[in-house]
Parts: structure tokens; sequence; C-alpha cells
């Protein structure tokens, strides 16, 4: 490729894993040098590494990008997909193999880096655009169009401290969306935001390609990747699985291993998504006679099931499932505890925990519903095992006439698509009738 | 605006043309104090920040710059000065006391935020990228206006008895100057030690305090017998201290072989700090 912008060749990260504590004092190494000072001396830097187990969160990964490109990257949680933003953001270095980034590069993992709750909107744009990269001059130049597009003009001199949620991540991405590097890197920050506002970003974003800059995109959003990018790489366990079209490398990454995007096992508690207090086993969809369906007729009740170990520890777990549609819309979150024998069960023995959820038959819309499960304690709320795009099925609509959509085969709009009741009244012969069926 | 502009906003990461090389861990050590330089609006926007923020947090806002040294000075001179009845030298004790708090407190505050720098940006620090050397260096300036205003407050008191100004004066700048690197050379070394052990930040206040007695603040380096005095140079903030009185105040015309040393250990300790914080400063992100 003569116009290659991104060279990543034999990339690894190393990181030291088991250790709980993120940083060391230097009490425990002051302590542990008088304690056997002939260790540290006789076994160095080594030593002081070995006492955790390593994992490598990237290996041999090699992929280049061309210019003007738009590279989704997919992966599970933990495939090492923020990690490889990291390396080419040069936030952290890799421990082998090299890359190498042609032009400008801005990075976005997070929105809003750097704002100071004390400082004012504007003083906030200001400090904003010069961390990611804008000189003073070109942020004086966007000042206005941030304003605009953030939708908190009033609000402008206001300490951002004083800023609701969602006004302070309007006004990070409107930032965020000036940026003009010509290789940029986003993580997963369309995660946040009110839908509308999410619409607005992937509009800018796909300009962003559109005018040639090279963009890598990591993102959990399957429609957002199949809209924007042009190929996708998939990661799982650090290394490239798929590089290819975005329509492959999505089909292998909702059906790992040739089986089905309805289905999902982890064979070995001490690997499976969770903590110390439980760990996933299954996540799978079913139908009334609890098999297996991807396709699901959408006069059928369709069941999500979550299997998870608990190992004890004295909490009250509950599954909560959250249904997304191909517009990445939260179409609705259910929860275990809605059945209060279990959620009263106190205590939780050690042992295998079976939930299933079940959605009626008329009440999801056609198309392919993307399931996110996940486990946690509530008061405090506590997250133990998160899944996102567990599981995903396809609701198809043959109905004939006795679904929602009656006789109708047009197209049928809606997130969802219940079969309502309806009460007609017809009072045959009236008066009122005759003359408003009479013609002028 | 104009086409200058665009050139300086692309300077930052070089022309599109430019590759960013990015080599795995263990390669050669490189200052990048050219990139530092192309990353000087950064520099400007922490500094900006925290003064901004230092201000609008205090409810008395810019005269905690002021009330800081005076009080120190008030304690020195009641208790240093008139009950221990330790010798100024002649001058006024009020002056002689505050012509060395006011560098001292800049060189104390400087070094505790420069010692806290890199922990307190571990948010920015794990998302983009930029010369970490900045934040440093942005704590040892953002020092600066209230070292300035402490400064109004020493002249008023040289007007106030009547010292007339010498030609020592002119070296002021290069003596804050002085104090500048010494707190960032120090601090290169204890932000680093502070993000990988993060209970370095304990022992800076006590780190600090020792410093204070071993400078001569509370009294005067004539008090250290002449064969030791080079040596005693070697405590840079004693050469800034002395330097500070003797620009003011006058007399001591052996200040200068003070300074002498006190420059040069202080080039040692900044170059040292520089490479380890460079070294270091590749984990950041993996640590704090």
């Amino acid at each position: 490729m003569t116009d290659t912008v991104i060279e990543v060749a034999g990339l690894g990260k190393r990181y030291r894993v088991g250790t709980r504590a993120r940083y060391r004092t230097l009490r425990d190494v002051l302590a542990s040098a008088l304690g056997a000072p002939f260790r540290i001396r006789a076994g160095g830097a080594e030593r002081r590494h070995g006492n955790g187990r390593h994992m490598w969160a990237l290996k041999d990964v090699s992929f280049s990008v061309g210019s003007g490109e738009v590279l989704g990257v997919i992966g599970r949680n933990g495939a090492g997909k923020t990690t490889l933003l990291k390396v080419l953001a040069r936030i952290t270095e890799p421990t082998e193999g090299r890359a190498r980034v042609r032009g400008r590069v801005g990075s976005l993992l997070e929105v809003g880096t750097g704002f100071h709750p004390e400082l004012t909107g504007r003083e906030n744009v200001f400090l904003n655009g010069a961390i990611l990269g804008m000189s003073r001059s070109r942020i004086r130049r966007v000042f206005d169009p941030i304003v605009d597009f953030s939708g908190v003009e009033r609000h402008i001199d206001t300490p951002v401290k004083y800023y609701s949620t969602g006004m302070g991540v309007r006004l990070a991405f409107a930032v965020a969306a000036h940026l003009e590097p010509d290789v940029l890197l986003v993580d997963e920050v369309l995660a946040v935001g009110d839908a509308n506002f999410q619409k607005k970003c992937l509009r800018r974003m796909e300009e962003a390609g559109w005018e040639g800059r090279t963009v890598l995109f990591v993102s959990h959003s399957m429609p957002a990747v199949l809209r924007l990018c042009q190929r996708v790489i998939l990661l799982d366990g650090g290394r490239v699985v798929m590089d290819g079209r975005p329509g492959e490398a999505v089909g292998a990454y909702l059906r790992p291993e040739g089986g089905s995007a309805a289905e999902r096992t982890w064979d070995d508690p001490g690997t499976a998504p969770g903590d110390e207090v439980l760990r996933l086993r299954a996540v799978r969809v079913v139908d009334r006679d609890r098999a297996v369906r991807e396709g699901v007729d959408i006069r059928e009740p369709v069941g999500v099931q979550v299997e998870y170990w608990n190992l004890g520890g004295g909490h009250r777990p509950m599954v909560n499932l959250h249904f997304f549609n191909e517009d990445g819309v939260n179409l609705f979150v259910s929860v275990d505890g809605v059945n209060q024998a279990w959620r009263e069960s106190q205590p939780r023995p050690e042992g295998l925990v079976r939930s299933t959820c079940w959605v009626p038959g008329n009440f999801l819309s056609e198309g392919r519903v993307y399931v996110m499960a996940a486990v946690s304690s509530f008061n405090p709320t506590r997250v133990h095992a998160m899944e996102r795009d567990a599981v995903a099925f396809q609701v198809v609509d043959r109905s004939e006439g006795d679904g929602a959509r009656a006789e109708c085969a047009n197209y049928v709009p809606g997130v969802i698509r219940p079969l309502l009741e309806w009460e007609v009244e017809f009072e045959p012969g009236t008066d009122e009738g005759r003359r408003g069926a009479m013609p002028r | 605006m104009g086409p200058d502009v665009d050139r300086q906003s692309l300077s930052r990461e070089g022309s599109p043309a430019c590759w960013t090389e990015i080599p795995p861990a263990g390669g050669s050590l490189r200052l990048g104090l050219g990139e530092l330089w192309a990353y000087r609006e950064l520099l400007y926007f922490f500094v900006w920040r925290d003064v901004k923020v230092r201000y609008k947090q205090t409810a008395i806002g810019v005269g905690w710059a002021v009330i800081q040294p005076f009080l120190m000075m008030v304690v020195f001179a009641l208790f240093f000065g008139r009950l221990a009845g330790l010798s100024t030298e002649g001058h006024p004790k009020a002056l002689f006391y505050l012509a060395a708090l006011v560098p001292w407190t800049y060189f104390a505050n400087a070094l505790g935020q420069a010692t806290q720098s890199v922990v307190e940006n571990q948010r920015v620090i794990t998302k983009v990228y930029f010369p970490r050397l900045t934040l440093p260096i942005s704590a040892v300036l953002n020092g600066l206006p209230d070292l300035f205003l402490s400064f109004l407050v020493l002249v008023g008191l040289l007007l106030h008895y009547r010292v007339p100004p010498t030609a020592a004066l002119a070296a002021l700048p290069a003596l804050v100057l002085l104090a500048m690197a010494t707190a960032l050379a120090v601090g290169l070394w204890l932000s680093a030690l502070n993000a990988i052990y993060r209970d370095v930040r304990y022992t800076v206040p006590f780190l600090i305090q020792l410093w204070l007695f071993a400078s001569p603040i509370a009294y005067s380096s004539r008090v250290v017998p002449e064969e030791w005095r080079t040596l005693y140079g070697l405590n840079p903030m004693a050469g800034v201290v002395e330097g500070f009185r003797w620009a003011l105040l006058g007399g001591q015309s052996e200040v200068p072989e003070l300074l002498w040393a006190s420059t040069g250990v202080v080039l040692l300790l900044l170059a040292g700090g520089l490479a380890f914080f460079r070294r270091m400063e590749r984990g950041f992100a993996d640590v704090v």
C-alpha cells in the first residue's frame, strides 16, 4: 500500500495480573528488601515482577490501515481492544513489536478528559481541547460551533459541577467532535448520551470518514460498526482472529466457534466472566420447550436463560437483562428480582442458579435483538458479571392476520410490536352515521 | 489567524507526512525536549487551570498567597529573633525573615505540588498522550503568581524600612530560576517515585520540614563555620535564601560562592531527575 497511515507489526503487550493492589508502596518494598537483602540483589528486576501471573493483553497483532479507511475493532470484554488503542495512542508502550502512525493522532478514549468541575463550561472547552491536542487559536476558531453542537449555550459560563450528566457529556463530545486529526482513535464514546445525541455523533463520525480521515473505531455497537466501517478486525484473547469485511467479522463475533449466536457457554469457572461472588456458566435463547433457538416467531414467547455458579459470600445477586434492537436502542430491562420468592430468599447457598426471563409473544418487533446479560447485587450496587451482546436472536413476523400487523403486509415501524386489545364499537343504522357518510 | 496558525497546530505531532514511531519497551532514552516545546500550549493550560482552580477554591483566594509567608515571618521573628535572640545580621527582623520565607514558601509549595502532579492527573494520563514532563513543570510554574504577590508585600516592607536598592537586585530573576530548578529537580524524582510507590507523598511534608531547618531561614548562614560554608552551599535552597537576602538587603559578599555550589548541585539533580522521570514515565499509565 502506498498511502499507509497505521502500521502495526508483531505488537504484544503484557500485563501483570493476580495482585489486587494496583500500586505498590515504598514501605512494602523496603520491608521486603530488609527482610531478604540478598534476594533483591541477586534477583533484580525479574524477581520483583515475578510475584504475579503475566497475561498478554495483546499478542502478535499485525495489520495496516490505509489513508481514509474506517477500521472497526470488535471483540468481547478483555479481548484487547482498548489496549490496542492505548498503544497506538502512545498512552502505554508495547512489550514487544512496533507500530507507527503517520500524521497527527487524536485519541478519544473517553469524552471530557480533564474536565474540571470548578471551571466553567467555556474554560473546560479550552482545557479539554488543549488536552486533546488542539491549539489555542484553533479552539478559538471552533468555539462557537462547539457550543452550538452541544446545545448548552445558556450555561456556558456556569461551573461544570452544576451541570447535569447529560449536559456535561454533550459539551465534552462537542469538543471531541471538532478535533481534526489525520488519524482518529475512538473507544466506545458513543455508549454515552441519549439516543438523539448518539445519532448526531454517528453522523459526525460518518462525515469524518468522508473527509478522508482515517478512523480506528472500537465499539460494542454492531449496528454502528456495520454502518461506519469499511473493514473490521475481530480480536479474541489479544490476537487478531479475523480481518475482513464488516459483515463477516460481526458474524464471526456473534457466532463463536461456528456455534449459534443464541447460546454462549463457559465451561471453566476460573475464566468465565464474573468475580469471587459468582461466575457465568451460560446465556441462551430458548423456546417454550427449552430448546435453543436463534429464529423466533413473533407470536411465540421467547426465553432468555442465564446460568451462573453462585460461589457464596452472602450477596444477593440478581440477573438483569438488557434488550437492544439493531439501532442500539435499549428496548427494556428486566431483572429476576421481580420473582418475589427468589428476591427474598436468603442466604443464597453455593451452587448453580438458572434464571429464565420470558418475553411474551406478540411483543417484540421484527428484527435482530441483542441481549446484554449482567448479574449484580443491589444496595449497594455491585456488578459481578456483565456480558455485552451475550446472545442475539432474530424475531421473524410470519403472522397471518393473527399478529399485531393484522392483515397489513407493508413495513410496520416501531421498536416494539405488541398485540394490544382494541375495543371497536359499532352502531348500525343511526342517523349520525348515515349523515356523516353522506357526500357533501 | 492566518497560515502560521495552521502550521502551529500541525507542529503538535509533526506534519501529515511525518511518522510517529511506537517502539517496544526498553528502547533508548530520549529527553524529548523538542516535543515538550511543541506542547507548550498544553503546559500553559495546565498552569492556567491550577492557578484558576486554586483561587476559586479558597475562600480568601489570592490572600492566601500573602498570608502564609507573612504569618510565618511573624512567628519566626517573635520566637527565633526576639525570644531566642538569634542574630539577624543587623537587618530588621521582619525583613530578615520575610526575605527568606518568600522564596522558601514558593519552593515548599512547588515541591509538594510537583510530587503530587502525576498521581493527581492520573485520569488524564490513562486517556491521552502528552509529554508527562508537562505535569511537574506546570506544578512548579503555577506557584509563580503567588510568589509575585508575596514579593509585593516584601517590597512594601523594604519601602517601609527605607532599605536602599543595591546592584545585586539584578540577580533576583536568576535566584527565582534557581528556586524553580531546585523544586523541579527534586519534584521530578519524587513525582515519578510517588506514581509507583503511593506512600512517597507522606514523606514529603517531613522532608520539607527537615529541609526548612537545614536552610538558613531561621538563622543566618554565618552561623556555619567558614570552612564548611561551601559544603553548606550544596543545599541549593541555602544559596537561594541567602541570595534573596543578599540581593534585597545587601551585605554578605561571600554569597556568590555559595551560589556556584548550589547551581552545580541543582544542574546535576535536574539532569538525573529528567533521565529518571523519562525512564519511569513509560509505565505511568499502567501503574497510576
